[in-house]
């Protein structure tokens, strides 16, 4: 859907997506780093099951909800990835404890 | 820098940094005012100079030179001595001017003697059959990934809508070597005539020959539908195909990504939670807030600046941002405001900027079909609630907006009616015969962002915090 201009020169950022290592680019936002990476990033909606992937990539549709480093719900379009981060496609609601 | 603001009080809070919050907050601090500006995202800028000073399109030319007046904002703010934080949320604000804002995970609580909210637009929600499967977004969100990550569009593309940032964004798509398969103008062809009477002020404007210029760059690349009456996407789990109709004939394309955009609209989430009173705007088809020339808000101390106070665009939102802080140093440093430019050049300045405004809007105010949906169409994306579901709400006795959350919970999931509060208003007001105005807005109530029990229980509390809610 999305490829990497050749001109990007930032130095990479190795995050996990349901356990696989993903590169992503430093200054990435996880929805960014798992749109440009090709996985299967859709989420499921909690009311519905409804696969989702990030629409605005600016913090106000929440259609980016994410599980990241086991905190979930988490606006993924408004985090930046980090070394050794650790991101689950979250399917439906938000688990107690996560 | 997840750090907690270093004061418990400042003389100006400003939140948001797009153009209007990075004017503001330099030229607040450069006052002598100590300045907090709060901001949501990683970096400087907004959404227009988004990523301004990390993008990895470092070829000028490309982002283009409106772009890079960015650069200067960020200079000016980081010589004005203001503090900075970003990724801080603020959830609250309320009409004694203390601001709840979350920060890595914590909430920390300021007070400000005025506060200038610059939170900007969003774009106006595109409600069409699919508009929530994967691989439908918004041109904005392209251009925010092309500017802060250098991505583009990969497999088959389709733009569809109306407006300047449309071919903005198409023209930076091209220079960085990305896909479009087609664009699809959506732009009423009654608008062209109805935009007449204001062409003049628009062909002395600025935006006139860039505007041209870019579409003929595009044009001479892309295959450009204009007068697309109908439009919605399909697929099954995933975009398959963008169907449309122009000049009577239906036309069904294979595509990977539809991006959709007609047009922006204030954010007006944390203003009206503070209690600022909007009126519903005729022409720009959204809420406004009420203010006074310097951007005062009938609240005591909030100013808004920038597109939250009425769209303007960026150029606009800056001077907007310079009036709003001249008038808190006006009012709590009326010695330092010698320093700063005469309010008459302000004026000036913003006159300047907003010139053509009024054509745009004309030329680009959306049409029906694509702001009042029907049938199954999603109108609330987080509670999956249909046209026909509100209708037939309205049918039993839901009036307004508010109503309507009884019923079935628009405006309740975790977006707060960002992406349905007109649809939702508008489709009332056409189903029951009455104006925007009449139907009104959802009550909105901090936190105007989700944050969790866990923070808000973390929050430290005095003992008549306590007394106030624990019995004996």
């Amino acid at each position: 859907m999305f490829r990497r201009s050749e001109q990007d020169q930032r130095p990479p950022v190795q995050i996990f997506v349901d356990g696989v290592a993903v590169a992503a680019r430093q200054g990435d936002t996880v929805s960014a780093a798992l749109l440009a990476s090709g996985v299967d990033a859709r989420r499921s909606t909690a009311v519905s099951g409804a696969p989702r992937l990030p629409y605005c990539m600016m913090g106000v549709c929440f259609d980016c909800l994410v599980t990241i480093d086991g905190v979930g719900n988490r606006q993924g379009c408004l985090v930046p990835v980090a070394e050794g981060m650790q991101v689950e496609i979250q399917k439906g609601k938000r688990e107690i404890g996560k | 820098m997840t750090v907690a603001p270093k004061s418990e009080d400042y003389d100006v809070v400003v939140i948001g940094a797009g153009p209007a919050g990075l004017a503001a907050a330099a030229t607040s601090a450069e006052a002598g005012l100590s300045t907090l500006l709060l901001d949501e995202n990683i970096g400087p800028g907004g959404q227009v100079f988004r990523a301004i000073s990390s993008t990895p399109v470092t070829d000028r030319n490309q982002l283009g030179a409106d772009y890079w007046v960015g650069a200067d904002l960020v200079q000016a703010l980081r010589a004005s001595g203001a503090e900075v934080i970003h990724r801080a949320t603020v959830w609250s604000l309320d009409r004694n001017l203390e601001i709840a804002v979350s920060i890595g995970g914590a909430s920390a609580f300021v007070k400000a003697k005025r506060v200038i909210l610059a939170t900007g637009a969003l774009e106006r929600p595109f409600p069409i059959p699919g508009w929530t499967l994967p691989g439908v977004m918004t041109a904005g969100a392209a251009q925010t990934m092309l500017k802060s990550s250098a991505l583009v569009p990969d497999g088959r593309t389709v733009i569809a809508g109306q407006g300047p940032l449309l071919w903005l964004l198409a023209a930076q798509i091209l220079r960085l070597g990305g896909r479009i398969d087609r664009i699809l103008d959506t732009t009423e062809r009654r608008n062209y005539l109805a935009a007449l009477p204001h062409a003049f002020a628009f062909l002395t404007s600025p935006y006139f020959a860039k505007g041209l210029s870019m579409m003929r760059e595009v044009k001479a690349k892309v295959q450009v539908v204009s007068g697309v009456t109908e439009l919605s996407a399909a697929g099954d789990g995933l975009l398959a195909s963008v169907s449309y109709v122009a000049g009577r004939k239906r036309e069904t394309i294979p595509a990977d990504l539809l991006l959709l955009h007609q047009g922006v609209v204030p954010n007006v989430n944390l203003a009206m939670a503070a209690g600022v009173e909007h009126h519903w705007d005729d022409l720009q088809l959204c809420w406004s807030p009420v203010l006074d020339a310097s951007g005062n808000s009938p609240v005591a101390g909030i100013a808004i600046a920038g597109d939250g106070a009425g769209i303007g665009g960026a150029n606009a939102a800056v001077v907007r941002g310079r009036i709003a802080a001249r008038a808190a140093v006006d009012a709590l440093a009326p010695a330092a405001a010698a320093k700063l430019p005469a309010i008459a050049t302000l004026r000036a300045d913003l006159a300047k900027a907003e010139r053509g405004r009024v054509f745009l809007d004309t030329l680009f105010r959306p049409a029906p079909q694509f702001r009042i949906p029907s049938g199954d169409t999603i109108v609330c994306r987080c509670e999956e609630v249909t046209a026909k579901d509100v209708l037939d709400s309205v049918a039993i006795g839901a009036t307004g907006p508010n109503q309507l959350k009884a019923y079935r919970r628009t405006g309740m999931g975790p977006c707060q009616g960002r992406l349905c509060g007109l649809t939702v208003t508008e489709l009332i007001a056409q189903a029951r015969g009455k104006s925007p105005q009449e139907i009104g807005y959802y009550r909105l109530r901090a936190p105007v962002k989700p944050i969790t029990l866990a923070e808000l229980a973390a929050v430290p509390k005095t003992e008549a915090d306590v007394k106030a809610v624990v019995r004996g």
